[in-house]
């Protein structure tokens, strides 16, 4: 299962979302298959996109925030999990692709390559919901559920550990913040 | 101590200047913070608890106009304000000066990079007062590591309540008006009510 086919399958049902997404392969996928005003892409600060994306949710309540990780980025900021299940907002839901490495330096393996389960983690940390896929239907069908179950879940993408041609992006950070902040001050 | 004499044993751990017993940090201080942030109009306040912060965490917990979020590091703190700050809401980081240290990469590539203005709320640890000798190493360098990643800062020392109100007020619109984050350091002098 490729991180794009994922992106691919769920790209419609995000476009009414708030995303927050990780920097690299993640952020260059997503933008690539179509950008919205909604979609905020975390360029450096790794680890921080739940907490961002925590942030939002809890101020919005009326909007589906999505946050899209990684395992490296997650592996930094294990703490968060217990933030985002003591929290729990319903309106969050966390995608992490686990491709077992840091594959936007070259590939180097995280420690999901040795057995680390995170949506073990997830759930022993206590996320209400945290499952494993590893099919683009299933994704599908996880993320869709998600979103419709009103609950706090995690979901864990095992994906292929494949490059992006390039991170450059047409669009610049800061053109990114602004434009995302004036999407969340607009209506549902 | 003897006149002339310096004992290691006693001067670790041991209050040389201060004799008489620690009292807790003050509730009646906390309270006059936490209405100089509600008339600031912070909506959210992420924090990591702390022995000279938890009065105060006491007041934000029964606030229901300011969403408190406690967190496991203090880097998380910085991340949900940036969150709440882009979702509308005006935002707040709690956090002691060792926290700030652990959450630079968040100041400096999330608020920082990013432009937004937060109010970083910072317990001034090891610096004049402090009575563990454990804090006084990183509390020699709080105002300069500020200094270094450019976040410009106040400390809060006069307990008077309008005078705290004013500085948050000034805290925040400079935060707002520079897009940046702005730290006010919570003295010992402001977070305690000591005899002397």
């Amino acid at each position: 299962m490729k991180r794009r086919e994922c992106l691919a399958a769920v790209h419609a049902d995000l476009a009414d979302c708030v995303v927050v997404t990780i920097m690299g392969a993640v952020a260059a996928e997503l933008h690539g298959l179509g950008h919205r005003p909604g979609f905020f892409y975390l360029q450096h600060a790794m680890g921080l996109a739940p907490s961002i994306g925590l942030g939002v949710a809890l101020r919005r309540p009326d909007r589906r925030v999505v946050v899209l990780d990684g395992d490296g980025s997650l592996l930094m900021n294990l703490g968060g999990l217990s933030t985002l299940a003591r929290e729990a907002p319903g309106n969050l839901t966390h995608v992490v692709f686990d491709n077992a490495s840091f594959v936007s330096i070259g590939g180097y393996p995280t420690p999901t390559a040795d057995g680390v389960d995170l949506a073990a983690v997830a759930r022993a940390s206590g996320i209400p919901s945290a499952v494993t896929v590893s099919t683009v239907d299933d994704f599908t069908a996880a993320v869709r559920h998600a979103f419709a179950s009103e609950e706090l879940a995690c979901v864990v993408a095992k994906v292929e550990a494949d490059v992006v041609e390039t991170f450059a992006m047409d669009l610049h950070l800061l053109e990114n913040r602004f434009e995302f902040a004036r999407s969340l001050r607009g209506g549902a | 101590m003897d006149g002339g004499t310096y004992d290691d044993d006693a001067a670790a751990g041991v209050n040389v200047a201060l004799d008489s017993a620690p009292v807790p940090p003050s509730p009646a201080r906390a309270e006059i913070l936490h209405a100089a942030l509600r008339g600031a109009g912070i909506g959210l306040v992420a924090a990591l608890p702390e022995t000279w912060l938890v009065p105060l965490l006491h007041s934000l917990d029964g606030d229901t106009g300011i969403r408190l979020v406690e967190v496991a590091r203090e880097d998380e703190a910085v991340g949900i304000a940036m969150g709440a700050h882009l979702a509308g809401t005006r935002a707040a980081a709690l956090m002691q000066n060792h926290g700030l240290f652990s959450a630079l990469n968040a100041v400096v590539s999330g608020a920082l990079l990013y432009r937004i203005p937060l109010l970083l709320l910072v317990s001034d640890r090891g610096h004049f007062g402090e009575r563990d000798p454990w804090q006084t190493e990183g509390g020699r360098h709080t105002r300069r590591v500020l200094e270094a990643v450019g976040v410009v800062h106040d400390d809060v020392v006069d307990p008077d309540p309008g005078a705290v109100a004013r500085q948050v007020v000034e805290a925040v619109s400079l935060a707002e008006a520079s897009l940046s984050p702005v730290a006010l350091l919570l003295t010992r002098r402001f977070l305690w009510e000591e005899p002397g």
